[in-house]
């Protein structure tokens, strides 16, 4: 185990290298410049911005540039949030992003995992056409329809809740965002749980398991659910890595200091040294959290085993 | 099992739903929390990005020698009198006895030598350097020059600063109320550096000092006790929230989140004029929205007759009233009106009947050689917004008739901007907002070689006309001089105005002290709670 997540962690590192590598260029490939915007510079003075950047110096120059400061863990300054270097943004922004992440992916278990092993349960009952068809509406219902409605009915009309804002993660500012956050997620689970427990609910052993007299309660809890988590588990890595690193329309919705916004402020600000930042971070968390997944699989299906 | 689980779910749920009921804690009764729409890119002065929400932040934080009164006129800042030389080139500003920063020091005439030295120190690529080039020796040491002449801000002792001009510049007062000319504490930055304005250094002179700054969240300001007018001001506090979507704004307003929002969406007007009448603030502002007409070489808008014809063809006050639910107005000219010691000019012919002015059109387009046979091609850019989209499409369909084929193309901001800049277009939508209140701030723009002349725009007589208004001291010579060389621009169909933007503010009912103003500036100073 330990030599196989220290293999794969090595393997990481040229994964991340090409993906620095491809964002770096593809960055500078995209037309319009972080300087280029409603205010035209005086040629000046776009001179002076970008020597200030190091802008000026051949491409490959700056690449070798920022691999060396990347080395030495330093992400560069903003362009555009000059107050901020990129690590004290992502710094900023990632615990933000981590709770109200991490709080829907909770609600979304909690909610998601027994919606689904119901419907599984009760197949072609009124609980599962209700339970899937919600979830259908879930799905189909966008995060940028859900997340306004919820501010303007919670929020506005009925006023129970703040329509935006952090106030420094109190409360009553995280349920809309999480809630709305979750929604999606919620019916993806349930979705995924009740076909993969449909699944498992007709294998052999859950037959040999009903044959030895176990009690229908005793199946499902002590031999189906553990392997009918299975494809849950490996969609939640990259589920939550996405999750945490920023859900770029919630956040802006409702005003969230988190990750996300700076994937779109920087994007579209062309603030290359920030999207960089987020692109690092981001390709760091996914390798980690499918590394994590991988690991979660051997300890839920005895099967699997990581010795070589 | 699984009953006892989801019990135990309800549970948990229970309490969370009850505490829901109750609202956030409700903002301090005199803290103010104004929606800006995004995040300052410093509150360095010398560092700012340029955008019109720093006006808002740093407004607040520092008080320049010229400051800006509730109805947006010019008054004294930190500076309680000047006195201008004969030849209108060296300005002496006595500073206020009283002019403190927030950590008691005195404000001293070395502050403001720093803040300009800082300003045009090529290292810090200052956005708005160039705004402050009619100071002796700022354009030099902008670009860097290796002999550039001393700066012409002097220090004469720690209460006296002496300004001195390359060349007279009657607007140059006005110029002092920028943000980009607010003082910096030499003593701090002396001692931090370009980190003065970290949250546990920063010290400002402003009515409001900040406490805090969480990126994208927030920046808290309390109320600067060492203000020099800090008995005048009722607020305790002000808040800033960085929103960039509009209708999030627009909820935070109404679920009493937000007090003031400084921006929303045109079409929500109709909207809002119905349910929050008494919140709603539109105000004539000093900003055009106008198409830049491309006039290189091998672009058919190089072709004085079809600028004009394109110009003629165009229905201002349909797209003002239909399309942008008559919250502007139409705008014949280039600079708009209420511009101080400034008459609006109109642009030849547009006052005619629209049949006239479609058969002229169509008479000049064929003069120029185009016809059914040989249709006038065009791409008009434009950077995406749902408002730009509709004003796009309402242009192509007005020039249709003409038998001009119009290609639309958009693009996100920084795109577009860079194929203007490039020249790559033939229509291009630009807007301006003033950084001042002067006619020079809009005309500049059309200068030869100008960084934001986006058409190409070359005309001997124009840029012969903007030097003898620059080097005119008399007030009244100045604005004929200026008004001249508008109508020059006009008459050669420079570029294709539209319309004269409006502020758009959302004011909670509550608050006095609001004043709409067409420089669209609002010092939270003049703010208060109550009646």
């Amino acid at each position: 185990m330990l030599s196989y997540t220290l293999k794969r962690l090595l393997m990481a590192i040229p994964t991340l290298l090409i993906v620095i590598t491809i964002s770096f260029f593809l960055m500078r490939v995209a037309p319009g410049g972080p300087f280029d915007g409603e205010r035209q510079l005086p040629p000046e003075i776009e001179a002076n911005l970008k020597a200030a950047y190091h802008l000026d110096e051949p491409l490959p120059m700056q690449y070798l540039r920022y691999m060396g400061n990347l080395l030495e863990g330093d992400f560069g300054p903003s362009f555009k949030y000059k107050d901020f270097s990129v690590t004290e943004l992502i710094m900023q922004g990632f615990p933000v992003s981590l709770e109200i992440g991490g709080l829907a992916i909770l609600l979304a278990l909690l909610v998601g995992l027994p919606l689904g092993i119901a419907a599984a349960i009760r197949r072609n009952s009124t609980v599962d056409y209700l339970v899937m068809g919600t979830a259908l509406t879930g799905i189909a219902v966008p995060n940028f329809v859900i997340a306004p409605i919820f501010a303007l009915v919670f929020g506005v009309l009925l006023a129970w809740l703040p329509a935006g804002g952090w106030n420094g993660g109190a409360w009553p500012n995280l349920v809309l965002p999480v809630v709305a956050l979750s929604i999606q997620q919620i019916a993806y689970i349930a979705r995924m749980m009740r076909a993969s427990m449909i699944e498992t609910l007709g294998s052999h052993f859950i037959r040999t398991a009903r044959a030895k007299g176990l009690s229908e309660t005793e199946v499902i809890w002590r031999h189906a659910i553990r392997p009918a988590m299975l494809p849950v588990v490996s969609y939640l890595g990259p589920a939550i890595a996405g999750i945490i690193t920023g859900s770029v329309v919630i956040e802006q919705i409702f005003g969230i200091p988190g990750i996300g916004r700076y994937f779109v402020q920087g994007a579209l600000n062309r603030d290359y040294t920030l999207v960089m930042g987020t692109v690092v971070f981001y390709g760091v968390l996914i390798v980690l959290m499918n590394l994590i997944v991988d690991l979660l699989y051997s300890a839920l299906d005895p099967q699997i085993r990581y010795d070589d | 099992m699984f009953d006892s689980r989801t019990r135990r779910l309800t549970a948990c749920c229970i309490p969370l739903l009850l505490g829901a009921l109750s609202l956030s804690a409700p903002l301090s009764a005199a803290t103010l929390a104004i929606g800006i729409q995004g995040e300052p890119a410093s509150l360095d002065s010398a560092r700012i990005g340029g955008t019109t929400w720093e006006n808002d932040v740093l407004g607040d934080l520092f008080e320049g020698l010229v400051t800006l009164d509730p109805a947006g006129h010019y008054v004294p800042g930190v500076a309680r009198s000047w006195e201008v030389s004969d030849d209108g080139k060296t300005y002496t500003f006595h500073l206020r006895d009283d002019a403190d920063w927030s950590d008691g020091q005195p404000v001293v005439a070395a502050d403001f030598v720093l803040a300009f030295q800082r300003l045009f120190d090529p290292a810090n690529g200052a956005v708005y350097a160039n705004l402050f080039y009619p100071i002796g020796g700022a354009e030099a040491r902008t670009k860097g020059a290796a002999d550039a002449p001393p700066l012409g801000v002097v220090a004469v002792d720690a209460k006296t600063l002496e300004i001195t001009l390359e060349r007279p510049t009657p607007y140059f007062t006005t110029l002092l109320a920028h943000i980009a000319a607010s003082p910096v504490p030499a003593h701090v930055v002396k001692r931090y550096g370009d980190a003065w304005t970290q949250m546990d250094h920063i010290v400002t002179n402003g009515a409001f000092t900040p406490t805090s700054w969480v990126s994208h969240d927030h920046i808290a300001a309390r109320k600067n006790p060492e203000f020099h007018a800090a008995d005048e001001v009722a607020l305790d506090g002000v808040d800033y929230y960085p929103v960039e979507d509009r209708s999030a704004s627009l909820q935070r307003f109404r679920a009493g989140g937000l007090d003031i929002v400084r921006d929303f969406s045109p079409d929500r007007y109709q909207w809002l004029q119905d349910n929050l009448p008494d919140a709603v603030h539109l105000a004539p502002q000093l900003a055009n929205y106008y198409f830049a007409l491309n006039q290189r070489d091998g672009h058919p808008t190089a072709d004085k007759r079809v600028r004009e014809a394109l110009n003629l063809a165009i229905r201002r006050d349909v797209i003002a009233d239909k399309i942008m639910g008559g919250v502007v107005s139409p705008a014949s000219g280039f600079v708009p009106g209420g511009v101080s010691h400034y008459d609006a000019q109109r642009m030849p012919g547009l006052d005619r009947p629209r049949d006239e002015r479609i058969a002229q059109a169509r008479r000049l387009l064929e003069d120029a050689g185009y016809g059914p046979d040989h249709p006038l091609e065009l791409n008009l850019r434009y950077s995406t917004t749902e408002a730009n989209k509709r004003i796009a499409v309402a242009l192509a369909a007005m020039w249709q008739p003409l038998g001009v084929k119009t290609q639309l193309i958009n693009a996100e901001g920084a795109v577009h901007y860079a194929e203007l800049a490039n020249g790559n277009f033939d229509v291009g939508r630009a807007s301006w907002v003033a950084d001042f209140d002067d006619a020079s701030n809009f005309l500049g723009i059309l200068q030869s070689g100008a960084p934001k002349n986006y058409g190409g725009y070359r005309s001997p007589a124009f840029d012969a006309l903007m030097r003898a208004a620059n080097q005119e001291t008399d007030a009244d010579a100045r604005q004929q001089l200026l008004e001249q060389a508008e109508r020059q621009a006009l008459g050669d169909y420079a570029m294709a105005p539209i319309y004269i933007d409006v502020s758009r503010n959302l004011v909670a009912p509550d608050l006095s002290g609001w004043q709409d103003n067409a420089l669209n500036r609002h010092l939270s100073r003049w703010i208060s709670r109550g009646d």
